[in-house]
């Protein structure tokens, strides 16, 4: 046969499977403009729907009038909440158990909130409709601090307090007060008091987790069209989760789910920001309904920036207790969470501070207790999890921070202090004080290989030279060593605990074969510019023994794809990549009695080989699959029916947790406060490496990420509710400028759960990277008695960090 | 606002005549009425770049720009820079040094990096940096923007060379 002078590494190689960096086969389109986002979609008749917004922060609203609106040229529709109270549409439920206005129902809690939709014939149109619409308002007192909020007499929501005043129960149980939304805990309360109380060491430190936003490139935005004729409709948006939002659609406009067809285009990023339900998808559909024609909706970066997804805005305070020789022995953290006008976190159902009890760590700590109170401010509501699994980054945060302020408290290495309270090797599967149980890991072996590649004595002891001549009066720039070790929580989840809106948090793949050995699989998820077509691919190649250049893998159309709960929290891989790879196996299986079939040996005498199967000492005796492909629709096997297809709904039965060792290097400007990255050391453990050159691009990215959130990207309020970063030139996003080369290593732990051991690594760099950023600020000012100053660490707040130790004097 | 005017403009090589208000914006000219989607809107106040085209020779932020403006000129897109029979240098090198992963940024960044390799053919890492900050990208961290930026260049540069 032809096939005999090629090689097993021959046949590997052109299958480009698993492991190797296949080149994305989403490239052509995009670099020759050929992209398919929501805002490139264009349909008969197409009209464009735009807000009316608030100018307040809080404010009664007596009255619209949108008659004006109605006269100019172009307007079809103007929708305020009237208009949609008597479908019930007014209100929608939020993910996190709580209810939205769609349309300002009598007040507006935040400002940009959504008070009218205006339809016209095009955006133009819709500018100056808007214009017209005439809101009165009437100002109320504002709130945009959550400790002032559990104070205040004014009742934000009055829609959640009974008629006594008192507030009713939430979504997660009883409430505190009328601006309060919920208490979560998790751990042992009394057994943690207790051993802090008794410690040798205890460590206690408060910081603020500032507001952010995930930002993507491409605004959140949809298409809705309703086609009265068939009693379908169709909607194209920026969804991280079609299946979701085609059942949140179905279960609050009342149309029979099967009548939907929710597609996600490209997606032009997501990070978090496009997971939530938003307004403008109610009013498009709405609007559909009501124009009888597709209604396309689009935010501008301003709505985008002021009112869908914020994330962070945490509070957090901690102590941590230890003996003199640094061994961590409890840990306690309170959060007040910052959740704006309504509750609009993406959280699964029964975790109202998402996966925040992963706030232990990397670290063997026995005792802990976590407790969050979640409060309504005068602010935009979302909560998302910006490129993290839900509120990961956060915890992560907390605990890198609070092992620098220990390290502090006992005059000690903060390298050393990790190693020494590292989970270790043979410890796993570990179950952690707050509940989890950490899959695999191997942390003083990365930790190790991190320290040795950036030399971290030499840094110390070019640190402690610099300190001299800084003192000495030969320098104004100090040296920053960042550290941080994380433990990430993805890959949500194990459907006994994991669930959206009721939504089990499984995903699924669905294969299907064709005659002449290419293929088609279908997953519940959606790529925002992971390269899913790509990797999802060679996972199958690697199990099927098919080129991944003949699989298609599509993804986004609710019509054709399985269902699942959509790409957010690093879930992808951990939960339809293995999805994909036990659907690739039940194929296997199938295509093992074909092969045996054609052979004529029993199914047991044949084994996969690569690509074939072959009979066991005989390998010279084989069935390509490109031959068993063929068999399945032209041969009439005895007790197998025809076709070569297979579905897999995949329910993970634990979390995966990927891992890494980040070193920043950093100098500070003393006198201007500038930050300049000389060094960033990235290693990341995050199982089985589907394509490198796909992994190394996720950790530059979430890298820039976490260095913007680090050092200067916030959403800032003024006192009167004013977003005062609402545009890109208020709102840091690091150009090529501002960002430096980073060197990326690894370390390969599989997860010993995951058909394929791989833990997913899109967050890992974002989880990791701010406070490893936050860190480096921190150590260059330590040995000048900075314990902690809270981000973004703009040049302004580190000048002003140098003024206040007194190193301008 | 329903006062409208004939613009002739010159796109990606072809002459087109266009109706608009004088208020309409270059990038909603060439999105909405000459379906050329691949300059993205991204934020609307010439910083992000994502709408970058090439007029008269100069990087243009399409999104800040009247069509009225660009009256009688030659407007270049990523949709005139190559196509699947011949890809720009810059094309195939994003591609092979994976610079884009969502891809929203990248006809914009394709188009930018055209005119900065003719401003600087042979461009340092940092004249790179400095050259692309107009253009924001969310999901790369550039790294392999500046990789690609340089093969490209050097292909080019290759390319000129043999021609010679």
């Amino acid at each position: 046969m032809k096939d005999e002078a090629v090689t097993r590494e021959d046949r590997v190689a052109s299958l480009k499977g698993m492991g190797c960096s296949r080149k994305r086969v989403e490239d052509a389109r995009f670099t020759q403009g050929k992209g398919n986002y929501v805002d490139d979609i264009k349909l008969d008749g197409m009209l464009f729907g735009d807000f009316v917004r608030s100018p307040y922060a809080h404010a009664k609203i007596t009255n619209i009038d949108t008659s004006a609106a109605m006269e100019v040229p172009g307007v079809l529709a103007v929708l305020t909440a009237a208009d949609l109270a008597p479908l019930g549409l007014h209100w929608m439920p939020t993910l996190a158990g709580d209810k939205q206005m769609v349309l300002a129902d009598g007040k507006v809690l935040f400002q940009g909130q959504e008070v009218a939709f205006v339809v016209a014939e095009d955006r133009y149109a819709a500018a100056d409709g808007i214009e017209a619409v005439e809101v009165e308002y009437e100002e109320l007192p504002v709130i945009v601090d959550p400790f002032e909020a559990l104070q205040s007499d004014v009742v934000l929501r009055p829609d959640t307090v009974g008629e006594d005043g008192s507030p009713a129960d939430g979504a997660h149980g009883p409430r505190k007060h009328h601006n309060h939304i919920f208490t979560w805990e998790c751990g042992d309360k009394d057994p943690t008091e207790q051993v802090i109380s008794n410690a040798e060491v205890v460590a206690e430190e408060s910081m603020y987790y500032h507001r952010t936003h995930p930002c993507p490139l491409e605004t959140c935005g949809c298409v809705a069209s309703m086609d009265k004729v068939n009693g379908k409709l169709t909607l194209w948006g920026t969804f991280q989760a079609p299946h979701a939002i085609r059942t949140v659609v179905s279960l609050i406009s009342g149309i029979e789910e099967h009548n939907i067809r929710v597609i996600s285009p490209d997606i032009g990023g997501g990070f978090g920001n496009k997971v939530g339900a938003y307004p403008g998808y109610v009013c498009s559909v709405v609007a559909s309904i009501v124009t009888g024609k597709p209604v396309k909706w689009i935010e501008d970066r301003m709505d985008n920036l002021m009112t869908t997804a914020f994330a962070r805005d945490y509070w957090m305070k901690g102590r941590i207790s230890a003996t003199k020789d640094g061994k961590i022995t409890g840990l306690h953290c309170h959060v007040t969470a910052d959740h704006g006008g309504f509750d609009a976190c993406a959280d699964p159902t029964k975790f109202p501070a998402g996966f925040m009890n992963i706030c232990t760590g990397s670290y063997d700590i026995p005792t802990a207790f976590l407790e969050v109170d979640g409060v309504y401010t005068n602010k935009a509501p979302g909560g998302v999890s910006y490129r993290c699994s839900f509120r990961v980054t956060e915890a992560v945060y907390f605990i890198e921070r609070m092992i620098e302020v220990l390290a502090i408290e006992l005059d000690m290495d903060a390298s050393e202090l990790r190693k020494i309270n590292f989970i270790k090797k043979e410890q796993f599967p570990y179950k952690a004080a707050l509940g989890w149980e950490y899959d695999s890991g191997d942390y003083h072996t990365a930790w190790d290989k991190a320290m040795k590649a950036v030399d971290y004595d030499g840094l110390r002891a070019e640190q402690k030279q610099r300190i001299e001549d800084f003192k000495a009066g030969k320098t104004r720039k100090l040296l920053g060593i960042g550290l941080t070790h994380f433990t990430e929580i993805v890959g949500a989840g194990p459907v006994k605990n994991c669930d959206i809106l009721g939504l089990g948090m499984f995903d699924s793949c669905e294969i299907r074969i064709h005659p002449t050995g290419s293929a088609i699989a279908r997953l519940g998820t959606i790529s925002q510019g992971q390269g899913h077509a790509t990797t999802f691919a060679q996972i199958l190649a690697s199990e099927i023994g098919l080129p991944a250049d003949s699989i298609t893998i599509e993804e986004g159309d609710t019509d054709t794809a399985p269902y699942g709960l959509g790409t957010y929290g690093s879930r992808s891989t951990p939960v339809a990549g293995a999805a994909t790879a036990m659907a690739g196996r039940k194929i296997r299986a199938k295509a093992q009695m074909i092969a045996a079939y054609l052979l004529e040996v029993h199914d047991d005498d044949v084994e996969f080989d690569v690509d074939r199967f072959v009979v066991k000492g005989a390998p010279e005796k084989f069935k390509t699959m490109k031959e068993i492909a063929f068999a399945a629709y032209n041969q009439a096997i005895p007790g197998v029916e025809p076709g070569l297809e297979a579905v897999s709904y995949y329910d993970p039965p634990n979390m995966t947790y990927p891992f890494g060792a980040y070193v920043c290097v950093m100098e500070i400007d003393v006198d201007t406060g500038v930050t300049d990255i000389r060094q960033f050391y990235a290693l990341d453990d995050c199982g089985t490496r589907i394509n490198p050159m796909i992994i190394e691009g996720q950790i530059h990215g979430g890298l820039t990420e976490a260095l913007a959130v680090a050092l200067g990207q916030e959403i800032a309020y003024d006192d009167m509710g004013n977003v005062k970063t609402g545009t890109l030139m208020d709102f840091f996003l690091p150009t090529a400028w501002e960002v430096p080369n980073y060197e990326t290593d690894h370390t390969v732990t599989p997860s010993p759960h995951h058909p394929i051991g791989a833990k997913g690594v899109g967050e890992s760099p974002h989880v990791g990277g701010v406070p490893c950023f936050s860190n480096a600020v921190h150590d260059a000012f330590r040995a000048f008695g900075l314990r902690q100053t809270n981000m973004p660490h703009d040049h302004w707040r580190i000048w002003r960090t140098a003024n206040e130790l007194g190193l301008h004097d | 606002m329903t006062q409208k005017n004939q613009y002739k403009l010159n796109v990606n090589g072809q002459t087109v005549e266009v109706t608009a208000e004088s208020r309409e914006l270059l990038i909603y000219t060439l999105r909405e009425k000459l379906n050329i989607t691949g300059p993205h809107i991204g934020c609307e106040t010439s910083h992000c770049g994502a709408c970058t085209v090439t007029i008269d020779g100069k990087s243009v932020k399409s999104c800040t720009m009247f069509v009225a403006q660009a009256e009688g000129k030659e407007i270049t897109t990523i949709e005139g820079l190559g196509g699947p029979d011949a890809l720009h240098p810059l094309q195939e090198a994003f591609k092979e040094h994976h610079g884009l992963q969502c891809g929203y940024c990248t006809p914009g960044m394709i188009t930018r990096a055209t005119k900065l390799l003719e401003e600087i053919p042979n461009p340092t890492e940092e004249e790179i940096r400095f050259g692309m900050a107009g253009n924001i990208c969310r999901c790369t961290g550039y790294q392999n923007i500046v990789k690609s930026i340089k093969a490209a260049a050097a292909e080019i540069n290759a390319a000129k060379e043999a021609a010679q």
